[in-house]
């Protein structure tokens, strides 16, 4: 029974359930015993997860097991979603976001814990225009020039696009788009970044362009980041995250994580035997 | 055998056996008849075009453009007729100014709360609804406005005469509301919420994700339903015909009766306007005009629409 982390019971227990790893350094996110629901239907249970300052953190797990889910939970996004519930605490710097009083600051949530799709998502405005935007609504007093510059500088993208500031965010490639997309995560100063499969719809130059781009970011913000790419996984983070999906009595399926641990450590020596599986490709 | 048992044996192809040439008869006939269709509708727009234009030219034989546009009034049927094309013009602008003032930002909130405050049950409804309103015949509209609307409004204005394009105006607008609500709505729904998301996730607020980012998205639908009903309020003829009245005068006074380039169509047309005469030449010159104008308007909004047209897939 032991050895199975899912099957113990849960009620009262603060000991994170999954084996392995239990966080030494300060956490900036803590997610403690989240469940999220979407109406009736359980799609994650019971994470318990430290997310470390100043690392790169990914999700991995076969598809529908909650990863989306549960890094939407981080900056409240899956308040937008009509009929998702989430039980248990997520703390961010030592505050749980799901306290009322974070109900009217959601923005400032928001705009401390930054987000990157899957789908680069630039808005119809002028490239200069889509990194300014979130500096304005933000109310940023300072040079908007200057920090329009440092934030495509810092993704990367600043030397592609500097002669054409004034043209359409939509005219450039999905690569360049994605890149636009973290500027302009970046360009209202965030704590953390979460990332949900942001090279899924690039080609191999710019996903290793914006892996390079991680490991830059990572002096300054932490990044969690999902993927199903396990060389990227490996490449880049530090610390990595193994979710499962199980089926459940009721006919739904229910996602879990399985295993938290350093990157090395779920890839070389994971504990868990459907770890070991995943990692080596030999899933399913 | 491979194939697992639980699974029915899949058909043999001979069971396949399409009739292909049949299809291609079938496809050939009803691609003629499709045709023929297309032509028709072609046709008749050709037709109503060349008459237009063979009766304008005939016009400005026997009276010069330059009058057309110079003249201080239009009175077709006088003894010493003057032919002012803009004392029409000017009722026209008139009613549709108004119109539009009303209509534009009405229908632009309406589809703003439709797509994105209002629940989904509830827009389930009142966009069908809304939809219906478009389809009151606007003579309705017409007697509303004069037999309601112009007496309320005399409470407030005693100057407004009894046919006026106040209430002409205001009620025209209140009929295209619809039409710009529905087609707003069309083009603020369309855009994909993974782009709402993306401004959320910035820290912005609903009202700062909806004009920072959704609007300026759905501008080039949001500017074609404007100028859809711009042309609509400019071709309307029923609503003004009955409450804006018969008088054509030049300038540019809501409170008195007006006489629009269609209202006169209508007059001209079911009085006894003998055919091949100038006054009845008058009508396709102002015809004419007419045609000119919502044209114009249409490349516009074609141009725009093609220049501001984001694609997301
Ligand atoms: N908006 C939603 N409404 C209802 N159910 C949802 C919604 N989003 C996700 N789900 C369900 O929650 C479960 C987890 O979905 P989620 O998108 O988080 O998975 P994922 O791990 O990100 O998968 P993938 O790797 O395919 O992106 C799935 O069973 C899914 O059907
Ligand atoms: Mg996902």
């Amino acid at each position: 029974m032991k050895q199975d982390p899912i099957n113990q019971p849960l009620s009262g227990q603060i000991k994170p359930p999954y084996s392995g790893y239990t966080s030494s350094k300060e956490a900036i996110l803590q997610a403690e015993k989240v469940s999220v629901f979407y109406g009736s239907y359980l799609a994650v249970r019971d994470v318990f997860l430290d997310i470390e300052t100043n690392k790169i953190t990914a999700f991995i797990g076969p598809s529908g097991c909650g990863k989306s889910t549960l890094l939407r939970c981080f900056n409240r996004l899956n308040d937008l979603i009509l009929g998702a519930r989430v039980e248990g605490s997520i703390k961010f710097q030592g505050e749980n976001l799901y306290d009322k009083k974070f109900d009217r600051k959601i923005e400032e949530v928001r705009r401390r814990i930054g987000m990157v799709f899957q789908k680069p998502t630039p808005f119809s405005k002028s490239i200069y225009e889509n990194i300014a935007f979130g500096a304005k609504i933000n109310g940023y007093q300072g040079d908007m020039d200057e920090l329009v510059e440092r934030s495509l500088r810092q993704a990367a993208l600043w030397d592609e696009v500097k002669d054409k500031l004034k043209q359409s965010g939509l005219s450039l490639s999905g690569g360049q788009q994605q890149r636009l997309c973290i500027a302009r995560a970046i360009a209202v100063q965030p704590d953390v970044i979460l990332m949900d499969e942001p090279c899924s719809a690039l080609d191999p130059i710019s996903t290793l362009r914006i892996e390079d781009l991680l490991h830059e970011l990572k002096e300054q913000y932490t990044i969690v980041i999902v993927t199903h790419n396990m060389q990227q996984a490996s490449r880049v983070s530090d610390m990595t995250a193994f979710f499962n999906v199980e089926p459940t009595d009721k006919g739904g399926r229910m996602g879990y994580l399985v295993e938290y641990d350093r990157t090395e450590v779920i890839f070389q020596s994971p504990k868990e035997e459907s770890t070991r599986e995943y990692v080596s490709g030999r899933f399913g | 055998m491979s194939t697992n048992p639980s699974s029915p044996p899949s058909p043999s192809s001979d069971l396949f056996r399409p009739n292909r040439q049949l299809s291609k008869w079938v496809e050939l006939v009803v691609k003629y008849i499709f045709a023929a269709f297309a032509l028709i509708s072609v046709a008749t727009t050709i037709g109503i075009v060349l008459t237009l234009i063979f009766e304008t030219v005939e016009f400005f034989g026997d009276v010069p453009l330059w009058r057309f546009l110079t003249d201080r009034e239009w009175t077709p049927r006088f003894v010493n007729p003057q032919y002012g094309i803009f004392v029409l013009i000017s009722a026209t602008l008139l009613t549709s100014a108004i119109a539009i003032s009303v209509a534009l930002p009405i229908g632009l909130l309406a589809a703003i709360c439709l797509s994105e405050y209002a629940p989904p049950k509830v827009r389930s409804w009142l966009k069908p609804a809304l939809e219906i309103l478009a389809g009151v015949p606007t003579v309705v509209f017409g007697y509303f406005a004069l037999l309601l609307v112009t007496p309320f409004l005399q409470n407030f204005i005693p100057a407004l005469q009894g046919f006026n394009a106040l209430s002409a105006g205001l009620v025209l607008g209140v009929s295209i509301i619809p039409l710009v609500a529905s087609l707003s709505e069309d083009a603020i729904y369309a855009i994909p919420g993974s782009l709402r998301q993306g401004a959320y996730a910035l820290g912005a607020t609903k009202r700062e994700t909806i004009v920072g980012v959704v609007l300026p998205s759905a501008l080039s639908g949001i500017v074609a339903s404007f100028v859809l009903a711009i042309s609509r309020a400019i071709g309307e003829t029923m609503i003004v015909t009955i409450a804006a009245g018969q008088n054509p005068q030049m300038g540019l006074n809501p409170f008195v009766p007006v006489m629009t380039m269609t209202a006169y169509i209508v007059q001209a047309s079911l009085g006894d306007t003998p055919a091949g005469s100038l006054a009845y030449r008058t009508l396709f010159a102002v015809g004419m005009t007419l045609f000119l104008l919502t044209l114009v308007l249409n490349i516009f909004s074609f141009w725009f629409v093609r220049k501001f047209r984001e694609t997301y897939e």
